[in-house]
């Protein structure tokens, strides 16, 4: 009876396509279409510029919380360009690039952010969950609607979104579990951006890397370069195709970098370095992206100012919508709406209640 | 009609439905082979296939959520939490989204499940096994909160819950489960979801509990009446949440005494509720305060002296009696 080590088998892998200075292993290259490429370019300035638009409005109290997704450009859209319409989407609460790839409007972000329940609401068609915020909790929904898809016998895949600090969660790990025993079409998609608020990744889990969570699981996990939009796409491209044929799930770990705070209410600066926030910046996807573009003849300084300010129009345009619907939007009674079916009976008491409140309010200040 | 226990009737409710509908899958732990640790789901797996009765891994928050992404996808799962008092490890799943989903996505996606699970007490088990935590449910917005009391009853409210478009809590008193046989029509039968019933009628009080009080109190009424002539309408909530109130106040406006049953806790229970909805609606009608019988603020008892912790017929009589003797 000895003491031997285990077989585990360890198919772990470390993938990155583009480097630092748009310098991409050829090897690796994946055959996308230039309009793919170019969407893909789009949404990363698109993404960006309106995440800094958003921190202005935020500073500015024109809407409330969000949570800044500067840096982490390649995770997402990478990642769910992978993806078909007929897919779903389960985001948390740092996805506005993926969102905006999916389709969900700019104004129903601000609308979201801006403190109105109408900005949850999602394209009629889109197959994509609206934001959930509780860490990790969304990875089971992923689960359940990749379950279904198999039992409706779809090819249909779902591809969740979470963060370093999800991993630590029981739902994580209930998540992988479920999905690797049921082989459900998942793919989970890990931005792990170095920080759980002030958590740094070393002190949120002993493991060495993410990616060899999914060994314990019996899954394929890799880890990628996430600020390398070809690495991300090539690895969730691979993850999807082999959900959608049967292979089940995939754990994907992008290695990117949180640029701002973790939400507007936070103050990064208490709990690391510039020099640190100064190192990522040099490995910025969006530049090293650009890079690539250009040396491949698809980009020139013209086209890069032309998608800006058309990124900027669009911007400006959603956020007019955003202050217009904002205005409109004031009913308090909306609040009672999507509850249930139909509005049972205290509901419908206590909606009366609350008319008569602002009514009689209405009232005293018209008097005042 | 043949005569069934509670868990045969509920069976009977989950194998109808699942032939009607193949939306209909149902998992937890245990509910496949074994048939459910109260064989609640006995022989679906046989007649279904391991791909609509999941025996799934255990992990209760899993087995939630996971229900969550099939109901959003248009399923119509049924999950088995083995005990309500393993229900915590999914609290949050029910709380931050089941509820929620249709309110998130303003309409677009709702959850169509029904979470069973055995509660209470009486029935000599384990720690965690016997406690009575429905008003976390009933608390909560964007959620129905059953509680069955019969064969009968929990068979109808069983394939509402399962027909519902929102969210169900269902809680089956296990107390119930094997205690008596009732008659239980093989045709299909269902029963609103937020609808209470007056099972007894009486002029000189109002007795209002649910679950597996509901047979206790009875015996308490039947008691009162044979040996004192007092006549008590005894009514049974079935549905916690959405609350019919008019049925129980306007049998206080009748009767202007009243007694509540419950095995819940009495601090903030659905006691609580009980009153404040007679003293909103019914308060010049009352000729007595109204009585609270009900469990203790206190950890569960371990079962040697569970007994003692649960309203019986006996305290039952006594409160009521207590309840006409002060003066209108």
């Amino acid at each position: 009876m000895p003491r031997k080590p285990l077989e585990v088998d360890s198919p772990l892998e470390f993938l990155a396509i583009l480097d630092e200075e748009g310098l991409v292993d050829e090897s690796l290259e994946p055959k996308l279409s230039q309009d793919l490429l170019l969407k893909l370019y789009r949404f990363m300035v698109l993404g960006r510029r309106f995440d800094e638009r958003m921190l202005q409005l935020q500073r500015q109290g024109r809407i409330g919380t969000f949570a800044p997704i500067k840096g982490q450009e390649a995770s997402q859209l990478g990642a769910v360009a992978a993806l078909e319409p007929r897919d779903w989407m389960v985001p948390c609460f740092r996805e506005t690039a993926a969102q905006l790839w999916r389709g969900t409007p700019m104004e129903s972000v601000l609308l979201y952010f801006g403190g109105f329940d109408e900005g949850g609401r999602i394209p009629e068609g889109q197959k994509d969950l609206p934001v959930a915020i509780p860490v990790a909790s969304q990875l089971l929904h992923a689960v359940g609607l990749a379950w279904a898809a198999k039992y409706r016998k779809t090819d249909e895949v779902a591809m969740t979104f979470f963060g370093d600090g999800a991993t630590s969660e029981g739902d994580f790990h209930e998540a992988l579990n479920f999905a690797a025993v049921y082989q459900t079409p998942t793919v989970f998609v890990c931005q792990n951006n170095q920080w759980a608020i002030s958590i740094p990744r070393s002190k949120q889990t002993r493991s060495r890397t993410l990616a060899q969570k999914a060994l314990a699981y019996e899954m394929p996990g890799i880890q990628v370069d996430g600020n390398d939009v070809l690495a991300v796409y090539t690895a969730a491209k691979e993850a999807v195709d082999r959900a959608r044929s049967g292979g089940g799930p995939t754990f994907i770990e992008c290695v990117t970098y949180r640029m701002a705070m973790h939400t507007t209410a936070d103050d990064p600066s208490r709990y690391r370095s510039e020099e640190e926030v100064a190192q990522w910046a040099r490995k910025d996807p969006i530049i090293r992206f650009e890079k690539y573009l250009i040396a491949k003849g698809l980009l020139d300084s013209k086209a890069i100012e032309a998608m800006a300010l058309e990124a900027d129009s669009a911007i400006q345009q959603a956020v007019k919508r955003y202050e217009e619907l904002s205005q409109t939007l004031g009913d308090p009674l909306q609040m009672f709406d999507h509850h249930f079916e139909q509005l049972p009976a205290h509901l419908l008491e206590q909606r009366e209640e609350l008319r008569r409140y602002l009514k009689e309010e209405e009232e005293e200040t018209r008097h005042a | 009609m043949p005569k069934m226990t509670m868990v045969q009737a509920l069976n009977l409710a989950l194998r109808q439905e699942m032939e009607k509908d193949d939306r209909v899958v149902v998992l937890g732990e245990d509910v496949g082979v074994d048939g459910g640790v109260f064989r609640v789901t006995e022989g679906l797996i046989d007649r279904f296939g391991p791909d609509r009765v999941l025996d799934t891994p255990l992990a209760e928050s899993a087995i939630v959520g996971m229900s969550i992404g099939m109901a959003v996808y248009g399923l119509r799962p049924v999950c088995e939490i083995q005990f309500s008092g393993f229900t915590y490890l999914n609290f949050h799943q029910i709380e931050c989204h089941a509820s929620r989903l249709r309110h998130r996505s303003q309409g677009r996606f709702t959850v169509p499940m029904v979470l069973r699970t055995p509660y209470g007490g009486n029935v000599r088990a384990l720690e965690h096994h016997s406690e009575s935590r429905e008003a976390f449910y009933a608390h909560m917005p964007g959620l129905k909160m059953v509680i069955p009391s019969s064969p009968r009853n929990a068979r109808a409210l069983l394939v509402s819950a399962i027909r519902d478009p929102d969210p169900v809590i269902f809680f089956e008193p296990k107390a119930v489960y094997r205690a008596f046989r009732e008659e239980v029509p093989e045709e299909e039968e269902t029963f609103p979801i937020g609808q209470s019933v007056l099972l007894r009628e009486g002029r000189h009080v109002t007795l209002i509990t649910y679950g597996a009080l509901v047979r206790p109190t009875l015996e308490a009424a039947e008691r009162l009446s044979k040996e004192d002539g007092i006549e008590a309408d005894v009514i049974d909530l079935l549905t916690l949440s959405p609350l019919d109130d008019t049925l129980f106040v306007n049998s206080a406006k009748k009767t202007g005494r009243v007694v509540i049953v419950h095995e819940a806790p009495r601090s903030y229970g659905p006691g609580a509720e009980l009153v404040a909805r007679l003293v909103e609606r019914a308060f010049y009608y009352l000729e007595a305060p109204v009585r609270r019988l009900t469990g203790f603020d206190v950890i569960m008892p371990l079962f040697a002296r569970e007994k003692a912790y649960f309203p019986n017929p006996g305290r039952i009589a006594r409160a009521v009696k207590e309840t006409l003797e002060v003066a209108a």
